[in-house]
């Protein structure tokens, strides 16, 4: 039966729904795959130590922590932190969008510099916040539930669509590396500079939503001013 | 020249990857020293080495290397962050220069891609060895913390630093296996062929759908890239830079709408004290949908 071989698909959604260790969840799923389509236990090793050597491109990346490790210690997100905290900027919205558009630039420069621990949570999150209550006064546990829930996607929006940006990253070296072994031979040049419309679109409807959110934000909480 | 460079970067990497499993050994405090140093030294040894071992002890070595981290053997160690005290005294001595070693390695990158035939990954070796450079300069730190510092935070992001390779890998064996085909197959029997739109719209939402249940993008576009895009978007003559960047993009619009990308979604929202778990996924879904059907209309437009 044909459809036997999606058994790895069915593997790696079982794995991750119990939330079992992935790198084992996922080497079960591939070996289990190439044994129910009959490639011999030898030939999946051989396979899969050729795909790991070929693709070490993707890890590269382990040079640039060192110099991150060392610029940590020393104050780089202290200094970020200060900043951007002397941008003052009137309302959530505005400190929201202005994070997004930093973000996406630094994604888009392979920087790290972001992160729901390292710059929400401490930084951006209260500023919102605070900049929300300084215009309605007091906000509703619902009020700040829904900042908060912006605050993370903007994040999230930035790290996706801005990253591919950037030449060397992993998104965009898988896309050409998965092409080369179909056949399609494209450059890692070509393949980030088309990911430049998405991360701008990305961009703008992001602010839409922070202007949104502060709309709902100065209804709800106007009524205590 | 490059590929004698990016043979240099391999070395170095796979160097990076040993020191982390020596720091591990060497880890009075470290819960799982042995496991944790064999993890990060067969690692290394992989990238040093690479085509010079036969790829059938590579392939046994990762599978080792998964039995480390399924019994919960590869951990981190007692390497620490500097204090917060001389954080903050170190910003105030180094100020806004601390941002030149930051920004370096991007640009670096970047002007080697721009202005050399080299390309981007060995200019980001390049940008990556020049910042260590700039960052000992104007940070004036002690040369020991090389090591120290990348061994901390390697073992912080723990054995995922191998994820990426694992899924190409695994992506390889359902390219041996058939699996795209099988999709393809079952996919196929909806898609009309020959009609550029369906094929489109099948490419991005296949993408969505296949990232939302496995949580993860990259795994889903080697599948579904061969599956759907190769014969019902890349055949019918799209430009493959353009058709791959958007779909691997309309896989993280799938990402931002699941559970399963537990790292981008779920944790947030307990980092963040949410009282709704799905929170974060709640006020990413209207942009996400949004941003899926941007997708198809610039595929569609853009790509042909």
């Amino acid at each position: 039966m044909v459809t036997l071989k999606l058994i790895g698909i069915i593997i790696i959604v079982i794995g991750f729904l119990l939330k079992m260790d992935t790198i084992a969840v996922v080497i079960i799923a591939g070996v289990t795959t190439g044994l129910v389509s009959g490639i011999g236990f030898f030939d999946i090793l051989t396979k899969l130590g050729e795909a790991f050597v070929q693709t070490r491109y993707m890890t590269v990346f382990l040079l640039t922590l060192s110099v991150v490790g060392i610029l940590e210690r020393n104050g780089l997100k202290e200094q970020a932190a200060k900043c951007i905290g002397k941008m003052k900027s009137a309302t959530t919205g505005k400190v929201l969008s202005m994070y997004m558009i930093l973000r996406m630039i630094f994604a888009a420069l392979s920087l790290r510099l972001g992160g729901h621990v390292q710059f929400i949570r401490p930084l951006i999150y209260p500023m919102a916040q605070a900049a929300g209550e300084k215009k309605n006064g007091l906000l509703t546990e619902n009020e700040n539930e829904k900042i908060k829930g912006v605050a993370c996607a903007i994040e999230n929006y930035g790290n996706f669509f801005g990253q591919n940006i950037f030449v060397a990253s992993g998104g965009v070296l898988l896309i050409v590396g998965t092409l080369q072994e179909l056949g399609v031979v494209v450059t890692p040049y070509a393949v980030s500079k088309a990911a430049i419309p998405i991360g701008i679109i990305a961009v703008i409807f992001s602010i839409i939503q922070n202007k949104f959110l502060e709309k709902k934000i100065s209804k709800i909480g106007g009524e205590k001013k | 020249m490059k590929s004698i460079i990016l043979q240099i970067m391999y070395i170095l990497t796979g160097l990076v990857a040993i020191a982390a499993g020596v720091y591990a050994l060497t880890d009075k405090e470290h819960k799982t020293k042995f496991s944790t140093g064999a993890f990060w030294i067969i690692f290394g040894l992989i990238f040093i080495l690479g085509k010079s071992i036969p790829s059938h002890i590579v392939g046994g070595a990762i599978i080792f290397m998964g039995f480390l981290t399924a019994l919960k053997r590869v951990g981190t160690g007692s390497q620490t962050n500097s204090s917060e005290e001389y954080r903050i005294k170190k910003s105030e001595i180094i100020g806004n220069k601390i941002f030149i070693p930051a920004l370096s390695i991007g640009l670096i990158a970047f002007a080697v891609a721009q202005f050399t035939k080299l390309g981007g990954l060995v200019g980001l070796g390049i940008g990556s060895v020049i910042a260590l450079v700039l960052a000992f300069a104007i940070t004036k730190e002690k040369p020991k913390y090389l090591g120290y510092e990348s061994s901390r935070i390697l073992q912080q992001i723990g054995s995922t630093t191998i994820l990426p390779q694992l899924l190409a890998a695994l992506g390889a064996i359902f390219a041996m296996a058939g699996v795209g085909n099988v999709i393809a197959d079952l996919m196929g029997s909806i898609v009309p062929e020959e009609n550029i739109l369906a094929g489109v719209v099948m490419y991005c939402l296949g993408m969505a759908i296949f990232t939302m249940i496995m949580g993860n993008a990259f795994a889903a576009f080697a599948v579904i890239t061969a599956g759907i895009g190769i014969p019902f978007v890349f055949s019918l003559g799209a430009d493959p830079a353009i058709a791959g960047s958007l779909a691997l993009t309309a896989g993280y619009c799938g990402t931002l709408m699941t559970p399963m990308g537990a790292n981008f979604n779920i944790v947030p929202a307990s980092i963040m004290e949410m009282k709704n778990k799905n929170g974060v996924i709640l006020s990413q879904i209207p942009v996400a949908m949004i941003l899926l059907v941007v997708h198809i209309v610039l595929m569609y437009f853009w790509a042909f």
